[in-house]
């Protein structure tokens, strides 16, 4: 009886941890250095402070805006919208990619509607959303959603497409129902697929709600950087895009997590 | 063109077949015209026969037993089988190569058939304990397939389709990637887990060792179109020990004969082969 082969030998091991802590210290130290270099220059002044805001004043802003509440209540407003949008387009995006992957006709049927209405700019049609849903809270849901069904949709698709086939004979050979191939054949193999899928909509999402919000909106970061354009507060627009940057930070790092706890059986991460 | 229950009066008299093909035809269509697979393929396979089909590369073998996995249609013809007992699988096929669930673990993966039947969860941990322990693998039961070796993971492809509990197992060339030394515990493992039942077995192969070593009947394909060539029988007795069995004249004797009917295929297909290469 062997035992299970190891994952790394002791000894690469040991070299590679080393390899990856020199190259979080690069990552760490190039946005520090950047700002590093921003701070001096607008000092200096060769940066101009009224479009490039020295990063201390930035932080200044932060707090103050921090302190009197308003930029909880406009990224709260902001990340209710971008959950709601997210779970109104990913879920219809996933199961309707899965089927399509598993079901010829109905992809032969869907395929051409998706390959036409994807590549028009979501931004386009946000007039004819604000029509239809009206200036409150469901047009920009709807923005979000939109921006999140493509490409969940597309690379669920994919998933199921590249699944071995032999998994579906498998399914088949032992009896699986269509539900049963879907829960334990064609979801569990696109998953890896799906999630790539997931976060080029969270990114997408972030960028809708962004400028959904800067149209009929009364909260929200994008309320906040179009009000901040209005009155030339330059320092409150850089507050509204480092959140939304550190959205998107966040969210790619838990979507990471998820991964790696839902796909135990990559080899490796 | 589905596969039709056996009626009993067919068989009333002589030992009970489980498995009939009539005249079974499969073509195939390609981008050079349509070639047939299997041509006129009629065979009676017997209850508890452990059965195997020996050919050439490309002789239609693998086709004939996803027809009767039900994973592919016949052209024409007829396959006919005797229907299992109520509540279990016709047949659980153990595929050629990497066929587990890569996102299962080995238990799961093994309990496949029998969650996908809804049995009661402790049925299945008994069953699923057994032939995991059966196989060697209980110490792995929590282990993802791509933590195990080629010979582990088809254990636990034998161990997925004898927990399954059907009438008959379909077997396409399971050990073919296992080297040498693997390829004879897992035969060994085999033909001892079966032992147990001794239900019917319908095995491919292209090795005339492996077709010696475990059938009970051996048909001999020709290249393609795919036919029954002849049907030959294995003389020797159960249980069976692999290498003992090896060790007899009347074995060395069987290998050379089939060898003998299955040399001038495999010289057809290679032809076949050089041939489309060419073209």
């Amino acid at each position: 009886m062997s035992t299970l082969p190891k994952r790394h030998p002791q000894v690469l091991r040991g070299r590679s941890l080393s390899a990856n802590n020199r190259d979080r210290l690069i990552s760490l130290a190039s946005p520090v250095m950047l700002l590093l270099l921003w701070e001096i220059s607008v000092r200096a002044g060769v940066l101009d402070a009224r479009f490039f805001p020295a990063p201390s004043t930035v932080l200044e802003t932060l707090l103050v805006l921090i302190r009197d509440g308003s930029l909880w209540a406009n990224t709260w407003a902001s990340l209710q919208r971008l959950f709601w949008g997210f779970l109104l387009g990913g879920v219809p995006g996933l199961l309707l990619g899965i089927a399509m992957g598993l079901n010829r006709p109905l992809r032969a049927l869907v395929d051409p509607l998706v390959a036409a209405t994807y590549p028009i700019p979501k931004s386009a049609i946000f007039p004819l959303i604000l029509l239809i849903f009206g200036l409150g809270e469901a047009s920009k849901i709807v923005m979000v959603a939109i921006g999140v069904f493509y490409p969940v949709l597309v690379n669920s698709l994919t998933g199921v497409l590249e699944i071995n086939p032999i998994y579906l004979d498998v399914g088949r050979n032992f009896g699986a129902n269509r539900w049963q191939v879907f829960r334990t054949i064609a979801f569990p193999g696109a998953v890896p697929h799906i999630m790539s899928g997931v976060k080029l909509g969270i990114g997408m999402g972030l960028i809708l709600i962004s400028i959904a919000e800067m149209i009929g909106a009364k909260s929200g970061l994008g309320v906040m950087i179009w009000n901040a354009w209005e009155i030339l507060s330059v320092e409150t627009m850089y507050v509204g895009l480092l959140v939304i940057a550190l959205l998107g930070f966040l969210f790619s790092m838990i979507l990471n997590e998820v991964e790696r706890g839902i796909i135990p059986w990559k080899k490796s991460h | 063109m589905g596969i039709a229950p056996i009626t009993p009066d067919a068989h009333a008299g002589g030992p009970s077949v489980k498995i009939r093909l009539r005249n079974l035809t499969k073509t195939f269509a390609t981008g050079h015209g349509p070639v047939t697979a299997l041509d006129d393929v009629s065979l009676d396979i017997p209850s508890g026969c452990f059965f195997m089909i020996v050919g050439p590369s490309g002789c239609g073998k693998t086709t004939l037993l996803r027809i009767l996995a039900g994973l592919d249609t016949p052209t024409s013809g007829s396959v006919e089988v005797s229907a299992p007992a109520a509540g279990r699988p016709g047949n659980s096929m153990v595929f050629q190569g990497q066929s587990l669930f890569p996102w299962m673990t080995v238990f799961q993966n093994a309990a496949y058939g029998l969650s996908m039947r809804k049995r009661p969860q402790a049925e299945i941990a008994e069953i699923v304990g057994h032939y995991l322990n059966r196989t060697g693998l209980s110490k792995f039961s929590n282990a993802y397939p791509h933590q195990l070796s080629g010979g582990m993971q088809q254990r636990v492809s034998i161990a997925r389709a004898f927990a399954n509990d059907p009438d008959v197992f379909l077997m396409d060339e399971p050990f073919s990637a296992l080297d040498e030394q693997n390829k004879l515990l897992l035969q060994e493992e085999l033909l001892r887990i079966w032992e147990e039942t001794r239900k019917t077995v319908l095995f491919i192969t292209h090795s005339v060792d492996e077709a010696v070593t475990l059938g009970d009947r051996i048909m001999i394909m020709t290249a393609q179109p795919g036919r029954a060539k002849q049907i030959v029988d294995v003389p020797f007795e159960r249980p069976r020990e692999v290498l003992g069995l090896r060790a007899l004249p009347a074995y060395g004797e069987l290998v050379y004969s089939i060898w003998g009917q299955l040399r001038d295929e495999v010289q057809r297909a290679r032809a076949q082969d050089e041939e489309s290469v060419k073209a």
